[in-house]
């Protein structure tokens, strides 16, 4: 909605670099493949895992609110500090974990604008270093369902609120069932929720990962047919390309009322008896 | 799984007959280019998916058959682009030089 807004919300790499030496900055590199942080990461900077970090080992859901304290405990983290999140895949799992620690309430949490590509392709410094950061007592909140969908309330979200299908133009036709960098062969059915409209996460952003302004992003939405007067709900596959553009609708447009769908069309593809479309967003 | 693993997703076990893989490596100097970040836009030009490459400067992608293009972003480098097309069954090469 305004510049305030995004620097609220949004660091940028000139920011990181002159804060990396305040205690109450935090760092944490999120990633799936977390082979890319072994290796290197921006000093100073904590790890956590995307599937073994917030995901539940048995059921499909996430940590519970005392699990979250004990790993914020573990990694560090205070309640008062401020989080700055980072990662591959143009901050896809940046900009879920930073929608998880708003989940769990979390006060101050920030994007770094890009992510681990921009940092990379500007040729900023990256270290092998672990830091050390000495246990916390994290205190969560519980669950922020006002930005978390289930199932039912998508169903009942068809032909009446803002659905947004975040995932590719090939994804959404159903001629792929997930992003291009895996195989295809895959259990759910394709296509999409319908009436959801197609605008893939990669429009709010530029090559380089870094977020579109503000301007262009109101363009992008309302050109879409999302109707700002109506609630959102957003989803992908798996739910982090999604928190992607929760994060460009809610946080920095300031768009009450938007929800991450973090079932997804893993889940929605999986339902018996659920509606699909199968068509080309033309 | 979402996240994009350095060089792509290894074929071990996966069914290539029904994969329209392409896949290729990034040079420079003749040199393979780690880091690279290789991504596949659709016939639309619109974003599909986007690996780094590996140590080896390789990458790969399962796509759907069709036109695709390759953009690929390294530091020091301008943007190249380069086109490729896909068929089920087939590992299409691409050798991108920067």
């Amino acid at each position: 909605m305004s510049t305030d807004t995004r620097d609220r919300v949004l660091v940028d790499a000139d920011w990181v670099e002159s804060h990396l030496e305040d205690a109450k900055v935090v760092l944490v590199e999120v990633d799936e493949d977390t082979s890319a942080y072994d290796k290197n990461h921006i000093a100073g900077a904590v790890r956590l895992d995307w599937k073994k970090d917030l995901q539940d080992p048995v059921r499909r859901d996430f940590v519970d609110k005392e699990q979250f304290e004990k790993l914020l405990s573990a990694r560090g983290i205070g309640n008062d500090d401020t989080v700055v999140l980072y990662g591959g895949n143009n901050n896809w799992f940046a900009a879920y974990a930073y929608w998880y620690f708003k989940l769990y309430g979390h006060g101050d949490v920030r994007l770094l604008d890009g992510g681990r590509k921009k940092w990379e392709l500007d040729s900023r410094e990256l270290v092998p270093d672990l830091p050390e950061r000495a246990a916390t007592t994290y205190t969560a909140k519980e669950q922020d369902r006002s930005i978390r969908a289930f199932r039912d309330e998508v169903e009942a979200a068809i032909g009446q609120k803002n659905l947004v299908d975040v995932r590719s133009p090939d994804e959404f036709a159903g001629r792929l069932l997930a992003p291009a960098h895996l195989p295809q062969e895959q259990a759910q059915r394709k296509g999409h929720i319908p009436t959801a409209s197609n605008i893939p996460w990669s429009q709010a952003a530029n090559d380089d990962g870094t977020f579109k302004s503000d301007d262009e992003l109101t363009t992008l939405y309302g050109d879409a047919g999302v109707d700002f007067d109506k609630d959102t709900i957003a989803y992908c596959r798996i739910g982090e390309r999604s928190s992607h553009t929760w994060f460009v609708l809610h946080e920095i447009l300031g768009q009450a009322n938007v929800k991450n769908y973090d079932g997804s069309w893993v889940e929605w593809g999986s339902l018996v008896g659920v509606p699909i479309t199968l068509e080309d967003p033309s | 799984m979402c996240g994009a693993k350095a060089g792509g997703v290894s074929t071990d076990g996966v069914d290539l007959t029904q994969e329209s893989v392409v896949q290729g490596v990034v040079l420079r100097d003749g040199e393979p280019v780690a880091g690279a970040y290789v991504r596949l836009l659709d016939a639309g030009g619109e974003f599909t998916a986007e690996v780094p490459t590996s140590a080896t400067g390789q990458f790969r992608f399962f796509a759907a058959p069709g036109s695709w293009t390759l953009r690929t972003l390294a530091p020091q480098s301008d943007v190249v682009d380069r086109a490729v097309v896909a068929a089920k069954g087939e590992v299409a090469e691409v050798e991108v030089v920067l």
